[in-house]
């Protein structure tokens, strides 16, 4: 992967969104690969979490918001307990998530969910799923 | 003595041996539980964006449910709906705007929010209220030899703020079981996430996590897996029939709500309609051990 850095893709307004939806300051990460080493689910993720946290510093917000990792993410806070600098890394995914949602983008259409299945889900995992991943 | 308690919605529905079983185990050691009154699903997860409020809703109008109906508290035994309450609740009270504006939201209702309710986890009730030397005064019959390891998951410990014990290496469950005779283990991956809702979206993910996290208990020692969250119990338990299937060595392993292995333990024994709900049959180990 190569990035152009330049002033004008880092002071970009998507990073300024995520930094308002999450209350994180991105510029904080020192890239120690804490959040990485204990996410549960990092090895499907095509963006690491340490990366995330480094691409939004590079202003490369097109691949944060079009990654897979965000919606692999499934909130479980270990990165934001564990990160040294006290960034809420879980925060930073929920709003690279939530600027999706809010353009009705999202991975899970209810729709689609096949009716056998359907029976069987608790009404825990669809209402979690619908909150998180239906645009 | 009474204690009232939201249930959420799962409780009603896939879970209802984990409230059966509470309320059973509750009454055993002099407390009633009474579910509040108009309560709805509280969203089950938290959101955790800073601008928008709607998502903070249902949980909030249950805890104003709750202070219309005069509670100072509510026990809350879902993992989930535990977190999201105690959540919602400080980031809409800590921050006075917030506040206003949520009431405004809510400008229908005959009272404002103010945030007076607090809210509990059974298990914190256990430990604080009614002690586990109590509890173990009340063993009937002792879950020798049983070996249990307790699972946390993600978030009766996460945020830190929230956690019912320490956030790294909690010891409540562990106590508990202790006290109920078993003999508990402190597996490695009882902190790790099962991937939750991702199972309806990423099922290869959550397969993985369990056979990663059974797998876990099983090295340690443990014959059997306790849990408080309905969505840890789908993916642990239901989740295994697949992870059977993707990995022929898996070998399965039951998983319960703890307050049905404190019902066996207190003497209120095993109903046979929790087994329905169960996808590993949990009665050949309590027979194993002469529990049922
Ligand atoms: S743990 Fe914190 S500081 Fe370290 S890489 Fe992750 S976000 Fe950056
Ligand atoms: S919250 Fe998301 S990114 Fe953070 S550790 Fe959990 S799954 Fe990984
Ligand atoms: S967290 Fe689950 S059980 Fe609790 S109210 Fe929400 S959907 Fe229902
Ligand atoms: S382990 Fe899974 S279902 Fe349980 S609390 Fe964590 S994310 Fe939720």
């Amino acid at each position: 992967m190569s990035y152009e850095i330049s002033r004008n893709i880092i002071k970009n307004e998507l990073v300024e969104k995520i930094e308002e939806l999450s209350g994180q300051n991105v510029f904080d990460c020192y890239q120690c690969g804490t959040c990485s080493a204990g996410c549960p689910v990092v090895e499907y993720m095509d963006i690491m979490p340490n990366q995330v946290m480094r691409l939004a510093q590079f202003g490369a917000t097109e691949d944060l918001i079009n990654s897979e990792t965000i919606w692999i993410c499934s909130a479980c806070l270990q990165c934001s307990t564990r990160c040294p600098k006290g960034i809420e890394v879980a925060k930073v995914m929920e709003a690279l998530r939530s600027i999706n949602l809010r353009k009705r983008i999202g991975t899970l259409d209810p729709n689609k969910i096949e009716a056998e299945e359907l029976q069987d889900l608790p009404p825990i995992a669809l209402v979690g799923a619908f909150r998180k991943l239906t645009g | 003595m009474n204690l009232p308690y939201y249930p959420g919605c799962t409780l009603k529905a896939n879970a209802e041996n984990f409230e059966d079983s509470a309320i059973k185990v509750m009454e055993i050691l002099d407390y009633q539980l009474i579910e509040m009154k108009d309560w709805v699903c509280c969203g089950t997860v938290f959101s955790m964006t800073t601008d928008d409020l709607m998502l903070q809703l249902a949980s909030i109008r249950n805890l104003l449910r709750a202070e219309e109906q005069n509670l100072n508290e509510l026990v809350v035994l879902c993992s989930m709906c535990y977190n999201t309450l105690q959540r919602a609740k400080q980031f809409i009270t800590e921050d006075e705007e917030n506040l206003n504006k949520v009431n405004d939201l809510m400008y229908k209702e005959n009272i404002r929010y103010q945030g007076t309710v607090d809210i509990i986890h059974l298990l914190t009730v256990l430990k604080d209220r009614i002690t586990f030397d109590k509890i173990k005064e009340k063993v009937k019959k002792p879950l020798s030899s049983l070996k249990i390891g307790g699972y946390y998951g993600c978030l009766l410990v996460r945020p830190q703020e929230f956690a019912i014990d320490d956030f790294e290496d909690p010891s409540i469950i562990e106590d508990l079981f202790s006290s109920l005779g078993a003999e508990s283990i402190a597996f490695p991956y009882r902190l790790e996430c099962c991937g939750a809702y991702q199972t309806i979206t990423k099922k290869d993910v959550t397969i993985k996590r369990t056979y990663e996290i059974i797998n876990s208990a099983r090295r340690a020692g443990c014959e059997a897996i306790v849990t408080s969250c309905p969505l840890c119990a789908f993916n642990l338990d239901q989740r295994q029939k697949e992870t059977a299937e993707e990995f022929i060595e898996f070998e399965k392993m039951p998983v319960f709500y703890f307050t049905e292995l404190m019902s066996v333990a207190l003497g209120g024994g095993w109903d046979k309609k929790w087994s329905k709900l169960h996808y590993v049959d949990p009665q050949p180990i309590l027979k194993e051990k002469g529990l049922l």
